[in-house]
């Protein structure tokens, strides 16, 4: 919000507004909802290419002081231990341009927020990490970050610049048309920096199950960049409505509604995104508690769940088993994929096993359901085959 | 026929006692698609402004109000037998969601008529 209270603009607007009129206020960013219609958005992305403006999000930078005086790995290794200090993830172990999901944790062990990290390919950039937290977390993450690691490294903001999300299976077609060849050799949770529109920094990532990348661009060329994907037939623009479907039916969490300071990443079921040598090292806020619920299993567990007739359990329904609640929905909607309501929730860990039948409280009524592996629609990230 | 509308976007029309309800072209199109639509059994009565059946698009969920004071007679079969299209395709025909016996006339003549509500819609 800026002084008056009213939300930002994002320096893409007018080119979104000569698109819809379908604006929304997130986060302080009036944003753009929706386009052609969530669903036809929605089911475009999952077949073609969409276009997210994501420009709410804070990217930033995180720098060891000029003059640091450390090359290639010592430097990584530096600023890889101090962000550590927040993070479960095992940031030193990052290879030169690859990028990890991680969480900052709070002394209880709960998620204050999700978060990508990622370590700059370039040799030059040593000593340098690229992260992106959320729209609606940025300004506590980056003032947690900045206490937790004072005078020893730099924090400089990027949330001036375009963050732009290409997403869908001709992601890698469209990307290496219009900006560069190489984008289609990049790997699934990968970072590279390309000389096009001025200096891209492009991670291939992003937040529907499908291939794509996340292209952080600076708001001078970032209306030529929009212009020249939009250009290409296999794009078309994506509003946070669709975001959201889309996220859901890839089961990723939505920070404040799956995740939360009381919610442990073993209850959201992300022990995936803590490595071995932090396991070990149980140095990061909330290990004991987290650590704890990876060895014994913790009391909830986030799950999917599919109700067996058609009306959609949004968040906040309560889930029952023989008249005793067991837990609640944290996200639900409409899938356009599977033609039908999908959920997710917390349920107690006695019932988070795929195929245990549960209810939904909906308006009162008891309403059958089944818990569902997640994704609900299979990734279909880039992965090249491993060596090793 | 005379439609009338309440501030909600449901529409009525009134033959005899019977009114026939639904929601406005500007509510289905802000609503998208329809991909639920929960409808009250025939017998059950309402006050003026009840929550009456419920609406949901891929977006949101919202609540269909009682325009008007009644019991109902008759829910709309296309719409009982999910044909949700049906409220996107002709919100103001085919896609009435109830019929209800209504109690008191003066309410019907106190909604807006339609070019007041076309008005009331260019305010949002």
């Amino acid at each position: 919000m800026d002084e008056a209270g009213s939300p930002k603009k994002l320096p893409l607007d007018a080119l979104w507004r000569a698109r819809t009129s379908k604006f929304g206020d997130f986060a302080g960013y009036d944003m753009p909802l929706q386009f052609e219609g969530l669903i036809p958005e929605h089911m475009w992305t999952r077949q073609h290419a969409g276009l997210f403006d994501v420009s709410h999000m804070g990217p930033c930078f995180f720098a060891l002081p000029k003059g640091h005086g450390l090359e290639g790995e010592h430097a990584h290794k530096k600023i890889a231990s101090l962000i550590e200090r927040l993070v479960p993830a095992d940031i030193q172990g990052l290879k030169p341009g690859q990028v990890r999901y991680t969480m900052i944790t709070n002394a209880d062990g709960g998620v204050l927020d999700d978060l990508m990290i990622a370590r700059p390919a370039e040799p030059g950039a040593a000593g340098d990490l690229y992260i992106v937290v959320n729209a609606g977390c940025k300004h506590q993450d980056w003032a947690l970050i900045e206490d937790a690691t004072k005078g020893e490294a730099n924090l400089v903001r990027a949330d001036d610049r375009c963050l732009l999300a290409l997403q869908g299976p001709k992601a890698r077609e469209v990307a290496a048309a219009v900006i560069d060849p190489a984008l289609a050799e990049m790997s699934f949770m990968s970072v590279k920096r390309y000389d096009a529109f001025g200096r891209l920094t492009v991670t291939r990532s992003g937040y529907t199950g499908e291939d794509g990348y996340e292209i952080l661009v600076r708001a001078e060329h970032a209306t030529e960049l929009a212009n020249a994907l939009l250009a290409h037939a296999e794009v078309k623009p994506v509003g946070l409505g669709a975001r959201d479907s889309l996220r859901l039916e890839a089961g990723l969490c939505l920070y404040g509604h799956d995740l939360d300071p009381t919610t442990s990443p073993i209850e959201a079921d992300l022990a995936w995104t803590i490595q071995k040598r932090r396991r070990e090292a149980a140095d990061f806020p909330g290990a004991k508690r987290i650590l704890r619920e990876y060895e014994l299993g913790a009391p909830r567990k986030r799950v999917g769940i599919r109700p067996n007739d058609r009306a959609p359990a949004r968040e906040g329904v309560e889930i029952v088993k023989d008249g005793k609640t067991i837990g609640i929905v944290t996200s639900g909607g409409f899938s356009p994929v599977l033609n039908g309501p999908i959920s997710m929730g917390y349920v107690d860990a006695a019932y988070a096993e795929p195929g245990t039948g549960l209810e939904l409280m909906i308006r009162g009524q008891a309403r059958a359901a089944t818990v569902t592996p997640l994704p609900f629609v299979p990734h279909q990230y880039h992965r090249p085959k491993k060596g090793a | 026929m005379t439609t009338r509308y309440t501030k909600d976007h449901e529409w009525v029309r009134l033959d005899g006692d019977i009114a026939t309800i639904g929601i406005s072209k500007y509510a289905a199109e802000q609503l998208g698609d329809v991909v639920y639509a929960e409808l009250p059994a025939a017998g059950k009565s309402f006050g003026q402004g009840d929550d009456m059946a419920v609406v949901e698009s891929a977006k949101t969920a919202s609540d269909v109000y009682a325009p008007l004071s009644g019991e109902i007679v008759e829910g709309n079969a296309a719409i009982a037998g999910e044909n949700w299209q049906i409220i996107n395709d002709e919100p103001e025909a085919g896609g009435w969601f109830v019929k209800l016996k209504v109690a008191n006339k003066s309410e019907f003549e106190a909604l807006m008529d339609e070019a007041a509500y076309v008005d009331y819609v260019k305010g949002l």
